[in-house]
Parts: C-alpha cells; sequence; structure tokens
C-alpha cells in the first residue's frame, strides 16, 4: 500500500503553503479555460452574422423599445422564436442573431406567460395593436395582460433620445451623426408628423440595405405629438420585419451557423 | 525528504500526503473507484462528442467550426421538418383548390382535414381580432353570420384572407370611404341628418323629417357606394346600411363617427406568412362557421 508520493503530490505543496503562488496558479488555470471559450469571439467572423435588412431603430421605434422595457414587457413575452417545428410553424422563421444586433438589451427569453413577439411586427393592424394596449380583454376575452391606457395621454419624452442614441452608438450601432442631430424631427416624422420624410427614410434604408423596413403613419391615430402610443406601436410593428425572408438563404454556408 | 515513503497514519492504517500544520496532517484517502470511473468516462464522452457533433471553433478552412461526423444542424433539421409539414399540407391544399366549397365539405375525409387544419390556423392568427369561433369584436366583422363586406364565397374568402384590407399589400381590398366631416364635404347639419336616414334605414328610431332632407345629401355623396337602396356593394366594400349588423355601433354617435371620417379597418395580408395550403384551409373553416355562400 505504501508506494512512493507521485510527482504532483510532491510537488504541489509549494500552493498549499504560499498564497500569492496558489493564487497565481488558479490565475493560470481559468485563464485557459478564458482563452479557448473567450478568445475565439474576438476574431471570428460568424459568431454574428451579417444579414441583409437589419438597421438600428428609428428614434420614435427606439423610444418604444424603451417604454417596452420600462413597462416590463420582455417579463412576459419574449423576442426569440427557436428552431423547432411548432415555434416556426406558429410565429414564423425562427429568429436570427443579426435581428436582434442593435437590441441593448437583447429581448431574447424562453418564459412566455404572452405569445413571443420577435415576428408581430404586421401581424396586427395598428388600430388593434392601440385598443389591445389600451384594454386588452376588449379584443381577447380571456387574455391576462394588464392594460397600458395611460400611454394615450403621455407623450414620449424626445429630449433623451439624441443621447441615447450616441451611447448606443458607443456599443456599435451606427447611428450618424446627422441621424442624432435631426432625431427629435425624425420621430415626429415618423408618427406622420409634418416633417422631412424621405431623407429620414432614405438614410435607415441605407443602414438596412432594403428599402420599406420604415414605416411612417399616425399609428395611434391621435394627432399632435408622437404618444407613447404611436412610439409603442411603431417598434411592435417593426419587430421581425426588417429581413426579407423570401430572399435569406437557410442553406447557404454563411449563414448556416 | 521527497524521496521518502509516504508515512502511514497509525490510526487509520492510511498514508498521509505528508504535508504538515501545526502538527495536523492530512490522509491521502484515494477517492473512489466509482467516482474516478465516471471522471474518465465523461473525459471520453466529450472526445466522441466533438467527432461526432459540432464543436470547435476557429479551425482554419471549416466553416468557422468543426461540423462534425454526423453534420448536424438545429436549423436544417427544422427547415427538413417545416418543408415535410408544407409538403404533407401542399397535397391537401391541391385537392381542397380543385373543389368547389360544397364537394369539399360533402368529402367527410377532406373536410375534416380542412377544418382542423384551418381551426387551428385560426385560432393563432385570425382569432385575436375575430374572436374565438368568428364571434367578431368591434371594429372587427363577425365572420360566423351571413354579413360580407367583401363577398362570402369561398374564392372572397380566400382572396381576402390572402391579400388583406388595406394591409399595404399590392392586391389588398382598398376602398376609403371620404372623410365628409373632417374634410369639410358635408356641414355638421348634413352629417347630423344623414345619421337619423341611416338610423331610419336600419329600422331604429329616427327623426323622419331629418330623414327626408337627408335624402338627396345621400343620394349625392353616398349612393355610388351604398346604393340607392342602402344595401351596399360588396364590390367595393360598402357595407350594407339597412341591416342590423354594425361593424362600430349603430347608435347615434358611433354612425356621426364614420361619417365624419372613415374608420378605416385593416386586415393584414396572409399570404407572406401562411402557406397556400393553410390559407385555403382558412377559408373552408371560415365558409363553414355559419355564414359561407
Amino acid at each position: 500500500m505504501a508506494t512512493r508520493p507521485n510527482w504532483l503530490m510532491r510537488n504541489h505543496k509549494i500552493f498549499e503553503k504560499h498564497t500569492f503562488i496558489l493564487i497565481a496558479g488558479i490565475l493560470v488555470v481559468v485563464a485557459i479555460g478564458g482563452l479557448i471559450e473567450i478568445a475565439p469571439l474576438f476574431y471570428l467572423k460568424n459568431t454574428i452574422e451579417k444579414v441583409e435588412g437589419v438597421r438600428p431603430y428609428t428614434p420614435l421605434e427606439l423610444a418604444g423599445q424603451n417604454i417596452y422595457i420600462r413597462e416590463g414587457c420582455n417579463t412576459c413575452h419574449s423576442q426569440m422564436i427557436r428552431p423547432l417545428r411548432d415555434e416556426v410553424e406558429r410565429y414564423g422563421h425562427y429568429s436570427l442573431a443579426a435581428e436582434s444586433m442593435y437590441d441593448h438589451p437583447f429581448q431574447w427569453g424562453s418564459k412566455r406567460t404572452g405569445p413571443d413577439l420577435a415576428r408581430v411586427g404586421g401581424k396586427y393592424s395598428d388600430e388593434w395593436q392601440k385598443q389591445h394596449l389600451i384594454n386588452p380583454r376588449s379584443l381577447v376575452p380571456e387574455s391576462i395582460m394588464p392594460p397600458y391606457a395611460f400611454m394615450e395621454d403621455r407623450k414620449i419624452d424626445l429630449s433623451t433620445i439624441a443621447n441615447e442614441m450616441r451611447t448606443l452608438r458607443q456599443a456599435g450601432v451606427p447611428y450618424t451623426d446627422d441621424m442624432i442631430l435631426r432625431a427629435q424631427d425624425d420621430a415626429k416624422a415618423q408618427a406622420g408628423g409634418d416633417y422631412d420624410v424621405d431623407s429620414f427614410r432614405a438614410d435607415y434604408d441605407t443602414l438596412s440595405g432594403r428599402t420599406g423596413t420604415v414605416n411612417v403613419r399616425d399609428f395611434d391615430a391621435m394627432r399632435g405629438d408622437p404618444s407613447e402610443l404611436d412610439a409603442l406601436i411603431s417598434y411592435l410593428q417593426v419587430l421581425g420585419t426588417m429581413v426579407d425572408f423570401s430572399t435569406y438563404e437557410a442553406g447557404d454556408l454563411d449563414n448556416k451557423r | 525528504m521527497t524521496d521518502r515513503l509516504p508515512e502511514i497514519d497509525t490510526h487509520s492504517g492510511v498514508e498521509t500526503t505528508g504535508h504538515e500544520w501545526d502538527g495536523i496532517k492530512e490522509l491521502n484517502n484515494p477517492l473512489p473507484r466509482w467516482w474516478r470511473f465516471v471522471f474518465w468516462a465523461s473525459v471520453v464522452v466529450a472526445v466522441i462528442y466533438w467527432i461526432l457533433m459540432p464543436a470547435w471553433p476557429a479551425l482554419p478552412g471549416m466553416q468557422g467550426h468543426t461540423t462534425g461526423v454526423l453534420g448536424q444542424s438545429d436549423r436544417a433539421d427544422v427547415a427538413g421538418e417545416v418543408s415535410a409539414a408544407r409538403a404533407a399540407r401542399a397535397a391537401l391544399g391541391a385537392k381542397l383548390a380543385a373543389q368547389d366549397a360544397a364537394s369539399i365539405l360533402k368529402d367527410p375525409e377532406l373536410s375534416q382535414l380542412a377544418l382542423g387544419l384551418g381551426e387551428s390556423a385560426f385560432g393563432d392568427n385570425c382569432a385575436t381580432c375575430h374572436g374565438a369561433g368568428g364571434r367578431g369584436a368591434k371594429g372587427y366583422p363577425q365572420l360566423s353570420d351571413d354579413v360580407w363586406l367583401w363577398g362570402g364565397s369561398l374564392d372572397a374568402i380566400e382572396q381576402t384572407v390572402k391579400f388583406g384590407i388595406r394591409s399595404g399589400h399590392a392586391q389588398a381590398h382598398v376602398k376609403d370611404m371620404p372623410a365628409f366631416g373632417r374634410d369639410d364635404f358635408l356641414t355638421a347639419a348634413q352629417i347630423d341628418d344623414l345619421v337619423q336616414l341611416v338610423r331610419q334605414a336600419s329600422h331604429q328610431t329616427a327623426d323622419a323629417t331629418a330623414a327626408i332632407r337627408a335624402r338627396p345629401v345621400y343620394d349625392a355623396n353616398c349612393a355610388s357606394c351604398h346604393g340607392d337602396d342602402m344595401r351596399g356593394d360588396r364590390t367595393q366594400g360598402a357595407p350594407n346600411l339597412t341591416d342590423e349588423e354594425w361593424l362600430y355601433g349603430g347608435d347615434a354617435p358611433s354612425i356621426r363617427r364614420t361619417i365624419f371620417g372613415p374608420r378605416g379597418g385593416v386586415m393584414p395580408a396572409w399570404t407572406d406568412r401562411l402557406d397556400p395550403a393553410t390559407v385555403r384551409a382558412l377559408a373552408i373553416y371560415v365558409h363553414s362557421m355559419g355564414g359561407g355562400e
């Protein structure tokens, strides 16, 4: 039974008796795992696939996303369609990583008290969204969603939107100086205000790489400055609509990751 | 010291590690055999997994990662499953498209398939507006009655499901009622009179003299779509004003609001979201709710 202690046993006494050598040893071991798991992400081109159509949110949509997060919509609604047949048949094409590349924070999740919203854009009319937000049970009697009628009376606060875009730019969202400068006008223009729509549209179409991803209309059918309903509905109506899946090649090797 | 044989603890008979802290020595009990077996087995399983499944990133010339001997891909799997389901439905869809509503409903197997598929698709996509069972809501037509804005034949229903109403799709039904009040086509008094005319036509209590005053206004402004007899025109989506079915309410304020400015209800186009067989099944399901023609 009594054999000679092996090399490891004889030598790792040094770690047990010297705190700083122990710390250094731990750092070396952890770094090996870190290098293998994290380092490739810094140079792998395919961690985020580039998909035509995905663009940053417009100021109005961004304000809508802020309301979405403020009201905690994400606690009941995910925005992530998994590549499973039942989900694809119900909600549409599975979500691509690129579709949330400009989401800060992203809205993935698996807890669905309400349905997934990753492709809710265009599924219902603006009027439906408005009515449903004001009183969900007027349209879906069995719904347990809380009403958000107060949004009707609240104008969105546009004074901070330019700074929010600047912040997002630091996180890699490619807003141009021009977009940030015009943010307030763009938000009003998108909600049907009397502003320059064409250059606003053109700028976001350029980032998108395809036309027609910017919805411009009076989302809440109430005149005046954009309400919180305008912002939230514009956000909901763009979800999942940026990528044109009739031309998206899922079988393409570049997209098969 | 390092070459010495290990010391045996006299109490337990187990060798020590030789490490000592203030006179306390550590026993060198070996790990249980089963534990070591599980440890090495999991290492072996990991290696097998690397070989079979997509695993290692960033090896050059390998599409960004090793694809594994099995070539497993969740995306390919779901694409295969969905296209298999669609192919199975396409056969059903072709059968459904080849026959008219009456003969489909006569064929028990076919009608069961169509109604089953239609019902589940309706629950996922349509019931949020049109209500479970197609009972409708204010602003969203009831589908289980025989009142149709754009036609209640199987083909007409399928058209509407496919392209929607004011959906932005090129083939959508689009016909907007003018905003008679908002755009100053009519005065407030004329609109009030028209409200009474519509109420009279739909057999509700109404001011008869106001209705008489409104008749020439109706003929000049409304009759081209809603018809001289006020029974509407399905080719233009103009509702029948003489029945008791109301999309936005038949009380005076609701009618006045509609004449003042159109409601412009929108139904999305479903042709990009649903495959043709599902659309056809939906049309058959809606057709069979009670009011199909």
